[in-house]
């Protein structure tokens, strides 16, 4: 399928999503499906550098805050334009302020993707462990910044109040669906044409053996990078939205380690070579998370997600995707018929 | 001006025994990650099940929490025996996919601190000692038993992990299983079976500094994630698969910690190991590399 | 050999290379010319592979310097150098393995051929090129196969049959046919004289005595960092010094 047309397609099931959750007309809905689809985003912007590259990036909670903490960074400048500049940038900042959230959101990308390049050029000349326990250094140093800054509430936390409606969309929740639902959009393409792409080539080489690939000519460093700054830049994104929905952000929220094992989780769950596979699992995980939450506890809730994750890993590698082509290709060969001699495997049911 | 040098005296005081302790909550990483390369970053979480342990037979049966954490290790032995077969069986056996057994340590850790949120709740849990809240006064010079008492056992456990490793067949195979696997076949010693006493060690170190931390400071169900950060920069920081690299460098961090706490404020404290570690990740690449 | 008064395409100059304090490479000089075949011998641990290593810039060498084809590689990192048209064959093959057989030799010409600003490829002629190359190494019915898939000899055909897909000046083949039978070496060899006579220079590092003397015009050997001799294959393999490295170790 070319992309343009896949992108059609995709815009079209969002466009439907949004048609139906509208008419349906619960807050509620939109809540939960908010989380679900910023889930999708940050399982897939870990899966460029995880699945694709073989990288772990157990930072993903630092990222999302990057985009999280400039959104209310620049949500307070405009509070307090008086204060923040000097008397004659006044009026034009007040021209400027309070930005609008696309342009918060293309922000948030932009810082969390030049985080990412700084962290990557410290460390992806490393072996790939010393990355992944330099992304968890990176997520508490930044944490810790955070506490410290007054700024943005510190230890405190801050209040962000959105509008509660704006025109077109209604209830100021639609509108921040309707984003996320563009994010999925954006965060799918880019992942499905990093696949089909000369850029996946390269990052499954780096995946299999980093020395080959140099040896054939792949600029690894390069690669990582890039790979690095695509997934920090798709993490600040969905944080950037995340004070408008919340109302109210602290450091424990905005930091909190669920987003790390979810972005982990989902894309292992759900499957890390092809491009649908982080969605699977992030569309599964989290609704039933959200299930879990309402009807048991949200501690269950995390339990479930941890025991789910070694689960996956030990027992099905290769995640929901991984089983199903493997379940298909059985039925293939059982439909070529007479393969008596595949009991080796020892369940030819 | 006197009193700021009282004041830095005790915090280098404090860090040397923050240090001590350090050393003994990352003896385990250095060994399993410095010395078997198996990156055990799920580590901190069960150094808080050892303090959840210390700290409910400490309440229930009035022990003191090491005579407790010394009676635990059999089972944290046991445990590290079953957690390094698993990650065998399932990784390290087929090579390469270092990615999932990352996945899967961080899984362990996440569900050991959910395990203990469920049972124990987000309160602060403490424990009772005779030694706690007591201090040696020597001259200006403040040492609270609280954290001299771990510190010394730290010390005693970590010469002992020394002489053990260095003095013992099986301590040596344990030096050369990462360096040489081939050689100690020729030796006709498993090299899995070495790995499996080395990592069911490394993770009984937990049971002990477990009781330590629940002797310095309350725990809650989180805590192992502040020490995350700590544990691999010391031991990248004091050189891969080194105890007395190892010591030196949680005796640094100990003391830089301790002096940031007492001029800047406690906030900035956990900000210092993820920052050196940082730091040193990205200025000695070289000297981590050379294996 | 015709004596070609040009500059040759490899020079390596005064190489040096340490571990900690082991010396691996002290001092080596050694020159390629063009279109020649080179054996390299020395016995285990007399430093043949980290020489490969720092030619190819897997390792950085200390001291010394490598020029190839007039350019001076020192500090270049490995795919820079590959870009240059030096490739390599490991020891050990190291295939990617969640590609298959074709699509491991699309990388060195989707990444190298295609990196070099005097050729573009399209998807239609890397397709083309990739059944050439593993025709050449007669792999093409196994183009859709799994390397894991493949025996130890046809594993040894696309680690060099990837290297050729670089299009290189300059191939070093690393122990390539280590744990062969006697036909499976045959084969290779044969392999790389016909790659030979396409053009490229090769430099064969190898144990099997037999196959280093079928192939190499010029025998050089390394013993303990050192080169110890160089020059016409009959003539080196006879000489004391040689001789004595062998039969002392």
């Amino acid at each position: 399928m070319r992309t343009p047309f896949f992108v059609l397609i995709l815009t079209a099931i969002a466009a439907a999503l949004y048609a139906a959750f509208h008419s349906i007309g619960n807050d509620y809905l939109f809540f939960a499906g908010y989380t679900v689809l910023q889930y999708i985003v940050l399982a897939t912007a870990w899966n460029i550098l995880g699945g694709y590259c073989g990288y772990v990036n157990f930072g993903s909670a630092g990222f999302f805050a990057i985009g999280v903490y400039s959104t209310v960074c620049l949500y307070t400048i405009g509070q307090s334009v008086e204060d923040v500049f000097p008397q004659f940038l006044v009026a034009p900042m007040q021209l400027i302020f309070p930005l609008p959230l696309p342009a918060l959101i293309v922000v948030g990308g932009a810082v969390s993707g030049l985080v990412g390049l700084g962290m990557g050029y410290l460390t992806l000349r490393l072996r790939g462990v010393f990355f992944a326990i330099a992304t968890l250094a990176l997520a508490v140093v930044l944490e810790t910044l955070i506490v410290n800054w007054e700024f943005v509430g510190g230890s405190r936390g801050a209040y962000v109040i959105p509008p509660n409606e704006i025109p077109v969309f209604g209830p100021y929740i639609d509108f921040l669906f309707a984003l996320m639902l563009i994010l999925v959009v954006v965060s799918l393409t880019v992942a499905r044409l990093i696949e089909r792409s000369k850029l996946g080539v390269g990052f499954a080489t780096i995946r299999d053996d980093e020395l080959a690939a140099e040896a054939t000519g792949v600029p690894t460093l390069r690669l990582k990078l890039i790979a690095t700054v695509l997934s920090g830049a798709l993490f600040g994104m969905a944080g950037a939205p995340f004070p408008y929905y919340i109302g109210y952000v602290e450091p424990g929220s905005a930091f909190n380690l669920s987003y790390a094992v979810n972005s982990i989780a989902m894309p292992m769950i759900g499957g890390t070579t092809f491009w649908a596979g982080p969605m699977i699992g992030a569309v599964l995980l989290s609704t039933l998370q959200q299930v879990v939450t309402v009807t048991v506890s949200s501690a269950v809730n995390l339990l479930i997600t941890g025991l789910l994750l070694i689960g996956f890993v030990i027992i099905a590698p290769r995640g929901i995707v991984g089983l199903w082509q493997d379940w298909m290709r059985r039925r293939a060969e059982r439909a070529k018929g007479a393969t008596p001699a595949a009991g080796a495997e020892g369940t030819p049911a | 001006m006197e009193v700021s040098f009282d004041l830095l005296i005790n915090a280098i005081i404090a860090g040397l025994m923050l240090g001590g302790f350090y050393a003994a909550v990352t003896a385990g990483v250095s060994i399993s990650f410095g010395m078997l390369d198996i990156v055990n970053i799920a580590h901190p979480g069960f150094i808080i099940l050892g303090s959840y342990i210390a700290y409910i037979v400490n309440t229930s049966l009035g022990l003191d929490p090491i005579v407790v954490s010394i009676l635990a290790l059999p089972a944290f032995y046991a445990l590290g025996s079953i957690v390094y077969e698993v990650y065998y069986r399932s990784f390290e056996k087929h090579g390469q996919d270092s990615l999932r057994g990352l996945a899967f340590f961080f899984g362990l850790l996440f569900v050991t601190e959910v395990i203990l949120n469920l049972v124990f709740g987000v309160d602060y849990r403490s424990v009772d000692a005779p030694y706690i809240g007591g201090s040696l006064s020597i001259g200006a010079m403040e040492f609270p038993y609280r954290m001299l008492v771990p510190c010394i056992v730290a010390l005693a456990m970590f010469a002992g992990l020394q002489i053990y490793l260095s003095r013992t067949f099986i301590g040596r195979a344990v030096m050369a299983v990462s360096q040489d696997p081939q050689a100690l076949q020729l030796m006709a010693v498993d090299p899995i079976r070495i790995k499996r006493i080395a990592f069911s060690i490394s993770l009984a170190t937990a049971s002990l500094a477990g009781a330590f931390l629940v002797i310095i400071q309350p725990v809650i169900p989180s805590a192992g994630r502040d020490y995350i950060g700590r544990v691999f920069a010391i031991c990248v920081l004091g050189g891969l698969g080194s105890l007395p690299g190892t010591l030196i460098a949680a005796l640094l961090l100990g003391v830089i910690e301790s002096i940031t706490a007492t001029f800047y404020g406690p906030s900035w404290a956990p900000a210092v190991a993820f920052g050196l570690l940082l730091l040193t990740l990205a200025v000695r690449p070289s000297g981590l590399l050379g294996r | 050999m015709t004596k070609a008064k040009s500059a040759p395409l490899l020079h390596i100059e005064q190489l040096g290379k340490r571990f900690g304090g082991f010396v691996a490479l002290d001092g080596v000089d050694l020159e390629v010319a063009n279109g020649e075949r080179l054996g390299l011998i020395g016995p285990n641990g007399s430093g043949k592979s980290t020489l490969v290593n720092c030619i190819c810039g897997t390792l950085q060498n200390e001291t010394g310097s490598v020029t190839f084809n007039g350019e001076k590689l020192d500090g270049m990192v490995a795919h820079e150098r590959t870009h240059r048209g030096l490739a390599r064959s490991f020891q050990l093959p190291r295939p990617f393995r969640s590609m298959s057989v074709a699509e491991n030799i699309r990388v060195p010409l989707l990444y190298t051929v295609n990196a070099r600003s005097r050729s573009h490829l399209s998807h239609r002629e890397i397709d083309e090129r990739c059944m050439e190359l593993l025709t050449l190494v007669s792999l093409h019915d196994k183009a859709r196969k799994s390397p894991a898939d493949l025996t130890q000899v046809e594993m040894r055909k696309l680690e060099l049959a990837r290297a050729m897909a670089a299009d290189p000046k300059l191939l070093i083949a690393d122990e390539s046919m280590a744990g062969l039978s006697h036909s499976e070496v045959e084969d290779i060899v044969a392999l790389l004289l016909r790659m030979n006579e396409h053009g490229v220079t090769i430099i064969m590092i190898e144990h099997i005595m037999r196959a280093v003397m079928a192939f190499s015009q010029r025998l050089a050997v390394l013993v303990s960092g050192k080169k110890i001799a160089d020059g016409n294959p009959e003539d080196v393999i006879k000489d004391k010094e040689v001789v004595g490295a062998y039969l002392g170790t």
